[in-house]
């Protein structure tokens, strides 16, 4: 915010003017913060904006860090684009909406939903639309009371909680219960619905979970689909893209594969993609998680001396014993 | 008569920036707040309604101002004030203001009555106590 302040000495000289500076502003009214809007003939540097907000930082950090999903990083950084150019129209005085954020993320488990909305959080707090820019992570049972009258408050202190950030409510669908409708669900979305509405401002609903649950959700709620604007997929990860994140995680967790391992490995997610309960990028992580087990007892058993090597590398067999390959 | 009760008070009100900017400081000590109603004005008058629960773990000021809205939406004409409490070292009501007032403050009498011994004993009589709670300031 500071930088905008910086900006002022260039343009001194219109606000001097006197009667000229209203007339002109557009007739929308001041922006609100009681900055001189810019006259209309300034032009401002893209690149330096961008630079100022910190934004790529962030969108670098949602590319190094998630693989795949080029559907979802597009939508992200169409989304900080558009930021960026209403803060630049908001210093020429123009009128700017702020844009409807409420999002809902579908997807199968472990596709980086949380992930990507956390970084979402701090990307709007970079650009300025959210004030904070924490992540509250919520189910039904957070939001919904057990008996009359426990709903209505339990969800406000939810949303309030939330308010300068994003809420993230988790497999969204549960708030609706078709085949009770007595549930107390409802009031809690009529009271999100409510505030998603008169609070826009200050917070980002953001609702995740499975794709087709979501759409009888949204099937049954026409209120809340026409209140969230965009509606983002996350696909299943391919093979390649799974073994790219198993790889980002041994690397983060200071282990590697050994040459005949990275084959197994590959083959240890055909496998489990196979499998019920397979949950992506989580699977991934259980795996490796489960592998180290084995490579920790592996060594102990082995006994005898051992080096930086043994100590980081993953061999086939701490894999093949999983049930997997049954 | 403009009565004068907690932080400010000989301030002009608050604008809803100047209490959002009053409660980013309290928010940032960590000190709950709870917004409190009522309609009986007498400097004596300690408990005041509660509006809903005190409002703990939050981060942000809109939350807080948000509830005062409500409670200025459900009465318009009351007093209202924002109490933070410092659970910490001092285990007291850290900062206390008040948030809305009515348009008009009829202001308080002086009631005199003689007792034993030609003694005086003074009374402070609000003049909105005359009239039913509920219907005191319109």
């Amino acid at each position: 915010m500071t930088a905008f302040d910086m900006r002022g000495p260039a343009h001194d000289d219109p606000p001097h003017d006197g009667g000229d500076g209203p007339p002109q502003g557009g007739g929308d009214g001041p922006a609100g913060d009681g900055a001189e809007p810019l006259p209309e003939d300034a032009t401002v540097d893209l690149a330096q904006e961008r630079a100022e907000s910190h934004v790529d930082d962030v969108l670098d950090v949602l590319d190094a860090e998630l693989v795949g999903l080029a559907a979802v990083k597009t939508r992200i950084r169409q989304i900080a684009a558009l930021l960026l150019i209403d803060r630049l129209r908001a210093r020429f005085g123009l009128s700017t909406t702020p844009p409807n954020l409420h999002m809902c993320f579908t997807g199968s488990p472990g596709t980086g939903k949380t992930t990507v909305a956390m970084r979402l959080a701090e990307l709007l707090h970079r650009l300025g639309y959210l004030r904070r820019g924490h992540l509250v992570a919520v189910t039904r049972d957070d939001l919904v009371g057990q008996y009359v009258g426990h709903t209505a408050p339990k969800t406000k202190e939810v949303l309030k909680r939330a308010m300068g950030g994003v809420l993230f409510i988790d497999e969204a669908y549960y708030l609706y219960r078709a085949e009770n409708e007595r549930d107390y669900g409802q009031e809690s979305i009529e009271i999100l619905l409510q505030m998603m509405e008169n609070q826009r401002h200050d917070l980002v609903v953001v609702l995740a979970g499975y794709k087709d649950r979501m759409d009888s959700f949204f099937a049954s709620n026409p209120g809340m689909s026409s209140r969230i604007a965009h509606h983002i997929d996350f696909p299943d990860y391919t093979d390649e893209e799974l073994a790219a994140i198993g790889d980002m995680m041994l690397r983060d967790a200071g282990y590697a594969l050994g040459p005949e391992t990275v084959q197994v490995f590959r083959d240890y997610l055909r496998r489990r993609r196979e499998q019920p309960r397979f949950a992506n990028a989580r699977s991934v992580r259980n795996a490796l998680e489960r592998a180290r087990l084995r490579h920790a007892s592996r060594l102990l058993a082995g006994g005898g001396r051992v080096g930086r090597e043994q100590l980081t590398t993953l061999l086939p067999e701490d894999f093949l014993s999983s049930r997997v390959f049954d | 008569m403009r009565i004068t009760q907690g932080t400010f008070s000989y301030l002009p009100d608050f604008t809803d920036e100047e209490i959002t900017a009053q409660i980013a400081y309290v928010l940032g000590n960590g000190w709950p707040c709870s917004v409190e109603f009522t309609d009986d004005p007498h400097p004596r008058n300690n408990y005041w309604e509660m509006w809903g629960l005190p409002m703990f773990d939050l981060v942000d000021p809109a939350a807080v101002l948000y509830e005062i809205n409500e409670c200025r939406r459900a009465y318009p004409s009351h007093y209202i004030r924002l109490n933070a409490y410092d659970a910490g070292t001092r285990q007291t009501t850290a900062l206390s203001f008040i948030v809305q007032r009515p348009d008009e403050e009829p202001g308080f009498r002086l009631d005199r009555e003689e007792s034993s011994d030609r003694r005086i004993r003074y009374r402070l009589h609000p003049y909105v106590l005359d009239r039913p709670a509920g219907q005191r300031y319109v």
